[in-house]
């Protein structure tokens, strides 16, 4: 500050034009600025400095620095949703990706009518908010209604009930492929159009199979969307909620109110009165998104950057 | 072209159900409720402006019939009613209320296991001097005992939930049996039908810890003791041989494949019900208006059910048992908590309320003076056949209930009760085990929240 008081009179016109520019520019960032920092920055800090305290019960709230961290950490309902969600990410994320991409590739093969209406009837589940899609799984897991049920029933046999605790994962699994397979199919469709298809030309002249274009080309050419995905669907099934929310109220026996760190989360602030822990839990599973994501990404560096 | 359309409506939608869900998924926000005053937004029409308002939230069916009744027999106040969810879609909205220091109403309804989680966060206002003492002998001791926490009352009793064994006539006669008396009738009865290819017995929801807390209250285990005066002790014995007995005994008749453990309450299991699957339903007075709401004793099983007494442990002592049951509480956010009480123990008093609640089975009310006359110990219920259910089964009950100890971390317990029970249906724990580690777990909890736990 004090520097700019010193400054000769000669520099002083042009300071001031320049401030008036920047105000300007200050005025156009303005809209954006306040909302961001309205509805974006303040609650996340306002969200870190309630979990810098530890409430209970009796003795009221005090201020712990990191203890909530250190205490989520050791918390076995944390750790054990932690654990749930990354074992979920292994086995979704991949089946994901390699369904979304089969569909686009077959996709962008067929050029019919008929491939239209497939990529809008494939697309269509994530249309549906992750909510309604959960309940209309509940229903079609159902013993009583479920279209599940009256197929094996055909062949004499029970049903698997998908929301009992043995199977929840699995009925997990398939509701959040169907939702969002779709959704990722879409990516990889755009960016299988954007390939220029003089390659496709060039290959076949030099002999490609088919086969030979999708492995060679068309994978290798998609594989910044493929990673895109990738980093989405870490993202989002980490910080899974929604759907086990809902089914919760179909299963509660297969579903605790622990079963991932964002419902874990959710019961510590809303049912237990204990916003500072739910905070400090949101944050440490923040913290378990951004290694995930940084380890992934630093473990498909290399293999991304052969596109370019 | 089209397609282009198409795909970017689709997309908007999409998006708009994006946002709809994140809203819904992460909306525990005091969005209702006016915090007491005037011009809150009230679901019902406030006809005589000039007085003072009261705002409460309610959530059951005849919540707005039942505030148009207080409204029109009251000059000096008003009840601004808003129905802000039923159950813990209410409590989820009221605790963030709490802790954030405005948003709730003068008054709130509560059901009788979450008025001490309530009370410790010092959240509710003890009625003790402001009205309690007017209408002490409309209630039983038991119905005071469940909304007090230690000498305070924090509620004014609306309804309860006296238990009672609903059955279906016709699976009983189908396989000769009479309803049984005593919990090991009950097993035998269930052996019975199960051996002869019959349906499940009862079930075993883990999703009802209430139910399953009442259970082994029956048999004489006190869970919780808690007195407010001494804040930071707690008694928790949750594995005492008496809780022991319960789950083992319910964990036997789950292993031996007699009872069903599907959660209660959700269209499976209502479906379930009225497909006859269940020979059984143990619980409360309010369960056939429930049951009827959600289509049971229609059709196919239409005029099948009656109901008799809870089985016992011990016939020549029998202990009466209850399950929910809400009352109106008066927060410690409202303006004018003498008038609030007012409202709290106004609203579903009245004759025509009560009249109402009862005889379309909303609710299965406190007040002594419904309990005693003779128009609702006589009335035939339908649901029920006919049967004088109320004279048979639970007024008796109600009456003999003595009311249970609550305790400050329910929430907490009910979540960890409802893991055990599913791991007992899951076949991993034995009922004893199961106790043990209920035990362990809420005691663990209690510590940390605070408490100094007698074990």
């Amino acid at each position: 500050m004090t520097a700019t008081i010193d400054r000769p009179v000669t520099s002083k016109r042009r300071s001031s034009t320049a401030r008036r520019q920047n105000l300007t520019g200050w005025a156009f960032v303005a809209p954006f600025g306040i909302i961001f920092l309205a509805l974006l920055v303040v609650p996340i800090g306002y969200a870190f400095y309630l979990s810098l305290f530890q409430k209970s019960l009796i003795g009221g709230t005090r201020f712990v620095l990191f203890g909530n961290y250190v205490k989520a950490f050791n918390d076995p309902s944390f750790l054990s949703g932690v654990g749930f969600v990354i074992r979920f990410s292994l086995v979704l994320i991949p089946l994901q990706m390699a369904l979304s991409l089969a569909i686009a590739l077959m996709l962008d093969i067929i050029i019919t009518r008929f491939a239209r209406f497939s990529r809008l009837m494939i697309f269509m589940p994530y249309a549906i908010p992750t909510v309604i899609g959960a309940l209309m799984w509940g229903f079609l897991y159902s013993d009583n209604f479920g279209p599940l049920a009256e197929i094996f029933e055909s062949f004499g046999r029970q049903a698997p009930d998908f929301l009992s605790s043995s199977l929840i994962f699995y009925g997990l699994l398939n509701i959040v492929t169907w939702q969002w397979a779709g959704y990722y199919m879409i990516i990889i469709y755009a960016a299988l159009q954007g390939i220029d298809p003089t390659l496709y030309e060039a290959a076949r002249i030099d002999g490609a199979s088919q086969w030979q274009i999708i492995w060679r080309i068309k994978i290798p050419l998609v594989a910044p969307a493929l990673l895109l995905i990738l980093v989405f669907a870490l993202i989002g099934t980490l910080q899974f909620f929604n759907e086990p929310k809902i089914l919760q109220q179909l299963a509660a026996g297969a579903i605790p109110n622990d079963f991932t760190p964002n419902m874990y989360a959710y019961q510590q602030a809303f049912s237990l009165a204990n916003s500072n822990y739910g905070a400090a839990i949101s944050f440490a599973l923040g913290a378990v998104v951004f290694v995930c994501v940084y380890i992934f990404l630093f473990a498909t560096r290399k293999r991304g950057s052969f596109t370019s | 072209m089209k397609t282009k359309i198409v795909l970017a409506a689709i997309t908007t939608l999409a998006l708009a159900g994006a946002l709809a869900a994140c809203s819904a998924g992460g909306d525990g926000g005091a969005s209702t409720g006016g915090g007491g005053n005037a011009d809150a937004n009230c679901s019902n029409t406030i006809k005589k402006k000039d007085a003072p308002i009261v705002t409460l939230w309610a959530w059951y069916p005849n919540s707005e019939a039942v505030v148009d009744n207080f409204n029109e027999e009251h000059d000096d106040v008003q009840v601004c009613w808003t129905n802000a969810g039923a159950g813990g879609a209410e409590y989820d909205k009221f605790q963030t209320a709490i802790s954030a220091g405005s948003g709730a109403p003068d008054v709130v309804m509560v059901e009788a296991d979450r008025i001490a989680p309530f009370q410790v966060q010092d959240a509710l206002v003890d009625l003790k001097d402001l009205g309690y003492a007017d209408v002490k002998d409309n209630f039983s001791e038991g119905a005071w005992k469940d909304v007090s926490v230690g000498d305070g009352v924090y509620g004014a009793p609306i309804d309860g939930g006296p238990m009672g064994m609903i059955y279906r006539k016709d699976v009983f006669d189908k396989y000769g049996i009479t309803p049984p008396t005593t919990w090991q009738e009950f097993e035998a009865a269930a052996q019975k039908v199960k051996d002869a290819g019959g349906p499940n017995f009862a079930s075993f929801a883990a999703n009802q810890p209430a139910e399953v807390t009442a259970l082994m209250y029956q048999n004489g285990a006190e869970p919780f003791t808690y007195d407010p005066s001494d804040k930071g002790e707690i008694g928790i014995n949750l594995n005492s041989d008496e809780v022991k007995e319960v789950l083992d005994y319910w964990a036997g008749l789950v292993k031996k494949g007699l009872v069903g453990t599907e959660d209660q309450f959700t269209p499976e299991y209502i479906s379930a019900v009225i497909a006859g699957d269940y020979a059984t339903y143990l619980s409360a007075a309010w369960a056939p208006g429930y049951l009827q709401g959600a289509g049971v004793g229609e059709g196919a099983d239409a005029g099948v059910w009656a109901t008799a007494p809870m089985p016992q442990w011990d016939p020549a002592d029998p202990v009466a048992i209850n399950w929910g049951g809400s009352a109106f509480s008066v927060t410690k956010q409202a303006k004018d908590p003498e008038l609030a009480a007012k409202v709290a123990f106004g609203v579903y008093a009245d004759k025509k309320s009560l009249d109402e609640g009862w005889q379309n089975q909303i609710i299965f009310p406190l007040n002594q003076d419904v309990l005693k006359s003779e128009e609702f110990q006589n009335y035939e219920v339908p649901f029920f056949g006919g049967q004088q259910a109320n004279k048979e089964v639970y007024v008796p009950a109600a009456n003999a209930y003595k009311g249970m100890t609550y305790t400050p971390i329910g929430q907490y317990y009910y979540s960890a009760l409802t893991k055990q029970i599913a791991a007992i249906n899951d076949g991993k724990v034995t009922g004893s085990e199961a106790a043990d580690a209920l035990q362990k777990d809420v005691v663990a909890y209690a510590k940390e929240q605070g408490l100094t736990v007698k074990e």
